[in-house]
């Protein structure tokens, strides 16, 4: 993993400028901050529907400080095959200009990512589009107001559930890695290192790359602004937010992770739910169902990485 | 046909092709460089076409996406058109529909995408033949549209709306629409133009800069398309969408003309195309695959003494309100004939709908009939449009409107249920 010091070091450019409208604490923030921290200049974003259009600045202005494009909410996986599509045919008309060099990346919610968005998502996995698809999960529609989404974890109260959702966490890396797409990685805002290191090797692959970042969101989670690393570092040592990469269909546990698959290191999921208010009125059984869902995921985990093969290239 | 016109068929690579095909072949003509497209019928002969044109190498440096949904379809022609790249999609009814909000966005952004449509009935219950209903729903998006009624038609107009589109004035994208089956699955001679010529009739694809108001470049970060408040520019620029889209008539009446002197081929004023309207009592507005028909039934009805004449309306955006004001004073009754419908409005029929709000209020001009026929790819024949005539011809010298219609309109060839 890169060093704090080296990081530091190499990447002092910042391409998401101060000014944006982000709210303290704000998990998005970090995570885009990071993520083109690692990509660099030669790097195309098109976001969908989500906080990020906010954000960035009321039209005329502009916190990023790279190219950026809006995109309606269901589309942003085919908008960044367009464009990631126009700089092959820019680079055929323009050859030796840098058009190569281009990444394009879709940078979107929860919601634009597990919901409204999967349908694009998916076939642009399926085709092996050439780009990342960032998913920053602050698991809720947050921009409109903390409406439930697929990403919401059981029990959590938002404005539309509540009394606590029902269903559990959809698994969106899970989907992805059915797809068999070159490169799958989850990352955490509290692991910004490990998160730096994932986004450079996505950058050095080709293909469909998918990387999903848990992003906390104070006014939506209920924590105080100051938290927010805090909590998302208790969502990785509680085991409830698993980091991993998927390489041509093999999994590597990361760092921050990998001692976790014994139970006993794992921290109890109360010390990760206590600290934000979506979870102050949940019940007995919930808190159990929430413990046992981690439980499970770990076992089946471990299952999986003992019997994993290299997929035939 | 001139003289002049023989002159130029000679020595051109004329093949006999699909509706479809001509708009693969017109795309593969414009070089365009990123295609994205979804199988819909009647469309899917224009994706396969381009498929074997690019899979063949004969379309060198171009993009084909084959994406999942219509909605990702326009999503990627978007994102392509951004980042300064020529760019071709083909759709029908549905997959309009399904791609809307994509359609809408890809105004708002003012990218010269351009659309082959081959129109059909939107559902339920399931149709997929002839009927504007499709192209005429996205009336209000910004986008301008035009109707072929010819195969030939169909590869030269998507050469022209490249250049109409692409003017930097201008900066819209457009729909070009032929009825699904009748053009898009039947085969005629279609002249393939040679190259050259064709590359000096367009103008250069987009420079590296991409287009002068929008691109995705790292040397000039900016954002596009981000929130803007009420108090800010938005209402402005929707007032430029219009603008845009009204000037375009100048730029279109122009590029026809260009065309014609290029190629020989002629299309009217572009935005209208006369067809014996000199000395008339009684003409029609027609689009679309049934006024080639038309022209029949004029000059049957001429031969038999009725003062008969048609225009067909090739533009519907930019609508051509300067020339229905001028042909509506030539006549003294006008039939408008929609194969589309525009329920709940003043007729029933949206050009019809159109020709009366330009026509109102101004005082000398002709009395209009709607008519509505072949919704769904239903068949209108060549008897069914002289009687058509007919019954205008006896509309202007009686002034009693034909008994059948409803509503003010004449719903034309209905089934009769007892």
């Amino acid at each position: 993993m890169t060093k704090l010091k080296e990081a530091l070091e190499s990447c002092q450019e910042e391409y998401f400028l101060p000014g944006n409208s982000c709210c303290a604490g704000c998990g998005l923030e970090i995570a885009l901050r990071w993520a083109m921290k690692a990509l660099g200049p030669n790097t195309a974003l098109v976001t969908p529907a989500s906080c990020l259009n906010v954000v960035v600045g009321l039209w005329p202005k502009t916190a990023p400080n790279f190219p950026f494009t809006n995109m309606a909410f269901a589309a942003g996986a085919a908008a960044a095959t367009g464009l990631s599509a126009a700089f092959k045919a820019k680079a055929y008309r323009f050859p030796g200009k840098g058009w190569d060099e281009m990444t394009a990346i879709t940078f979107a919610g929860d919601g634009g990512t597990a919901d409204i968005g999967i349908q694009g998502l998916s076939g642009a996995a399926e085709r092996n589009s050439d780009q990342i698809y960032v998913c920053y999960d602050n698991e809720a529609y947050m921009n409109t107001g903390i409406q439930r989404s697929s990403s919401t974890p059981h029990g959590a109260w938002t404005t539309t559930t509540t009394t606590g959702k029902e269903r559990f966490k959809k698994n969106l890396p899970a989907i992805m890695a059915a797809h068999d797409i070159p490169y799958i990685a989850t990352c955490s805002i509290s692991e910004p290192l490990d998160l730096y290191d994932k986004f450079r090797k996505a950058k050095s692959i080709k293909g469909c790359r998918y990387i999903h970042i848990l992003a906390p969101c104070p006014p939506g989670w209920g924590m105080d602004s100051s938290e927010s690393i805090e909590v998302a570092r208790l969502a990785v040592k509680t085991g409830s937010w698993i980091l991993y990469e998927v390489e041509n269909g093999i999994m590597t546990l990361s760092k921050a992770s990998k001692p976790l698959l014994h139970s006993s290191k794992r921290a109890p999921m109360m010390d990760y739910l206590s600290k934000q208010k979506r979870f102050a009125n949940i019940s007995e059984k919930e808190l159990i169902e929430l413990q046992e869902y981690v439980d499970h995921t770990w076992k089946r985990l471990e299952s999986d990485l003992s019997c994993q093969e290299q997929y035939p290239k | 046909m001139t003289e002049a016109q023989k002159d130029f068929v000679q020595d051109r690579e004329t093949i006999i092709i699909k509706g479809n095909v001509a708009a693969a072949y017109a795309a593969k003509s414009a070089r365009v460089q990123v295609i994205s497209a979804y199988p819909i019928t009647p469309q899917t002969t224009v994706v396969e076409k381009l498929s074997e044109f690019v899979d063949n190498g004969e379309m060198p440096g171009t993009e084909y996406i084959k994406v999942e949904s219509e909605h990702s379809v326009f999503g990627a022609v978007v994102g392509a058109s951004k980042a300064g790249t020529r760019t071709f999609t083909a759709t029908s009814g549905q997959g309009i529909f399904y791609a809307n909000e994509m359609i809408h966005w890809a105004a708002g952004a003012r990218l010269p995408i351009v659309v082959a449509i081959a129109s059909r009935g939107p559902a339920p219950p399931w149709n997929i033949w002839a009927d504007f209903t499709d192209v005429i729903s996205q009336r209000d998006t910004g986008w301008m549209s035009c109707f072929c009624s010819a195969h030939q038609e169909i590869y030269d107009e998507i050469l022209m709306s490249y250049k109409v589109c692409e003017d930097h004035d201008i900066l819209l994208p457009k729909f070009i629409a032929y009825g699904g089956f009748i053009l898009s699955h039947t085969s005629k001679p279609v002249i393939i133009e040679d190259q050259d010529l064709v590359d000096k009739f367009l103008p250069p694809l987009p420079s590296e800069e991409g287009w002068p108001h929008i691109w995705m470049d790292p040397k000039r970060p900016l954002m596009f398309g981000n929130l803007i408040m009420p108090s800010s520019f938005y209402y402005e620029f929707r007032l430029k969408i219009h603008d845009a889209s009204i000037r375009a008539k100048e730029k279109i009446k122009k590029v026809a003309a260009e065309f014609e002197k290029t190629f020989g081929r002629n299309y009217g004023n572009g935005l209208i195309q006369e067809y014996k309207m000199d000395d008339v009592d009684v003409g029609v507005v027609i689009y679309g695959d049934l006024a080639l028909q038309m022209e029949e039934a004029v000059d049957q009805l001429r031969d038999e003494g009725y003062k008969v004449g048609m225009v067909k309306l090739r533009h519907f955006r930019p609508f051509p309100t300067e020339d229905i004001l001028d042909i509506a004073k030539k006549v003294k009754v006008l039939g408008v004939i929609d194969r589309a419908t525009a329920f709940g409005s003043q007729t029933g029929g949206p050009v019809s709908c159109e020709v009366k709000g330009v026509l109102h209020e101004t005082k000398g001009t002709a009395t209009v009939l709607p008519i509505i026929n072949g919704l769904g790819g239903r068949e209108v024949s060549l008897e069914q449009q002289k009687e058509q005539l007919k019954k205008l011809v006896k509309y202007h010298e009686t002034g009693e409107l034909p008994k059948d219609v409803i509503h003010g309109t004449l719903w034309d060839g209905l089934l009769e249920v007892e």
